[in-house]
């Protein structure tokens, strides 16, 4: 579309809608406009049934027009009344049909939260430049002791507690219960660490909260708090508020998780992946039983007696005896049917194995446990090599 | 290898650990069949413990008093 230029010299009647079009387009072409916080008092406010939001958003001197769309709307938490104080934010446009201006709202804020988020980024700038945020220690892998800052009637200490016990019973837990809300929360809070970290020296530190306003979750946007997480000797998760809330806690921790769950599945094995671990450790260890060793020893030693002459026999005999009493030490580990093979154990009078000649003496009767029975022998006869 | 330490005194993590090295240890096939068996008593022993451990762990709960003190919580 061609621009129009409304302060030509000598301007030749245009219509209506290319005017208001024009401003329409003049009005959306300015990057301020359309990137705006405006505050005022909710009036007028009304919701028909298309579901779109319409409200007047005053002051003393002024008005100014205000849709939210329906879309948007339905995400809204709260719905404004009218005498509210709020902030909206949104992008300013002509409503063609009426000639009338007014404000696209994508989001409202209650007043004073825009100061309070001011504040946030300062001391966030602050705090940051002065080099608080840099801690990020990797987690203890197992950790035995885990600590947890709280409120005690809170649901996030259920959800953290019945995270740990599915993932992680082994370990045990310390709650430090505090105020998370309130004038004294943040000083509260920074003692409850502070003390933990102390008295309980728990390896981690799970500092969580459930969702609210940023009003809410001041605590965490404390200066205190954020002092008192950079002095513990514990690694500290956070996990505060929803996934979208940020504070000043999440910064200054060494983890920040997006939610109290989260933070304690963040700081824990998983059971099942240990008890996966061990398994496969299991069958690795059954796979390395010495039997195996044993029967290459015996065959060797078969190869052997059949080249050599009757002076290694003594020897291999005493060799045989002793790699059965190996087996049947690992007899009594794996039910393998050992004696199946053919191999005996040999036992003393008094139960003991008998692994070398010079455990017996001649005369002594032995107990020789084959396959199926046993054998009671007398010893004849003792060598030593 | 350090002096064995009394294997039912042994956190999970510290068994597990040296579960992992002796079946390592086993596999590289070195030492001879004694010591071989012994390991592989001890490994049988600790995994038993491992898993022992896991079966019957509970999470234990305890709270911080204003005191300092450490009290269970149900």
């Amino acid at each position: 579309m061609q621009q129009m230029d409304l302060f030509a010299p000598e301007p030749k009647a245009i219509t209506v809608t290319e005017l208001t079009r024009g401003l329409r387009r003049a009005i959306e072409a300015v990057d301020v406009f359309q990137n705006l916080w405006v505050q005022g008092e909710v009036s007028n406010f009304s919701r028909p049934q298309s579901g779109h939001w319409y409200f007047t958003l005053k002051d003393r001197d002024a008005a100014l027009p205000c849709v939210m769309w329906r879309s948007t709307a339905e995400l809204q938490a709260q719905v404004p009344k009218n005498g509210d104080q709020i902030e909206v934010h949104g992008g300013l446009s002509i409503y063609e049909a009426q000639g009338r201006y007014q404000l696209y709202v994508d989001e409202i804020r209650s007043a004073g939260e825009g100061s309070l988020y001011q504040k946030f980024i300062e001391l966030k700038n602050r705090l940051e430049a002065e080099g608080l945020f840099a801690r990020s220690r990797s987690l203890p892998a197992w950790p035995q002791r885990i600590g947890i800052v709280t409120s005690a009637t809170g649901a996030a200490l259920q959800d953290v507690l019945h995270t740990l016990e599915r993932r992680y019973p082994l370990a045990e837990v310390v709650l430090a219960p505090t105020q998370v809300q309130g004038p004294s929360a943040a000083v509260l809070v920074a003692e409850a660490l502070t003390m933990l970290d102390q008295f309980a020296q728990p390896e981690l530190i799970l500092l969580v909260r459930g969702g609210g306003s940023l009003e809410d979750l001041a605590a965490f946007n404390s200066e205190i708090v954020a002092r008192a997480i950079v002095r513990t000797r514990a690694v500290v998760v956070s996990g505060v508020g929803h996934e979208t809330d940020v504070t000043i806690a999440d910064f200054a921790a060494d983890l920040r998780a997006p939610t109290p769950t989260a933070a304690a599945e963040l700081a824990t094995p998983d059971l099942q992946e240990l008890q996966a671990r061990l398994a496969a450790l299991h069958s690795r260890l059954q796979r390395q039983t010495p039997i195996a060793k044993i029967n290459r020893a015996l065959q060797q030693l078969d190869e052997l007696s059949l080249r050599s002459g009757r002076a290694l026999a003594q020897r291999t005999r005493w060799l045989r005896a002793t790699l059965q009493g190996h087996t049947a030490r690992l007899q009594a580990l794996s039910p393998l049917a050992v004696l199946e093979r053919g191999y005996a154990v040999v036992r003393a009078a008094d139960g003991t194995l008998v692994r070398q000649a010079s455990q017996v003496q001649p005369g002594a009767t032995l107990d020789v446990r084959v396959q199926r029975g046993h054998l009671n022998v007398e010893v004849k006869e003792t060598k030593d090599d | 290898m350090a002096k064995p330490k009394e294997i039912s005194s042994l956190s999970y993590d510290k068994a597990l650990e040296e579960l992992e090295s002796i079946v390592q240890q086993l596999e590289a096939e070195v030492g001879d069949l004694d010591a071989a068996l012994a390991l592989y008593e001890r490994g049988q022993a600790l995994s038993q413990h491992c898993s022992t451990l896991l079966e019957q762990a509970e999470l234990r709960v305890q709270q911080l008093g204003s005191d300092g003190e450490l009290t269970p919580l149900d």
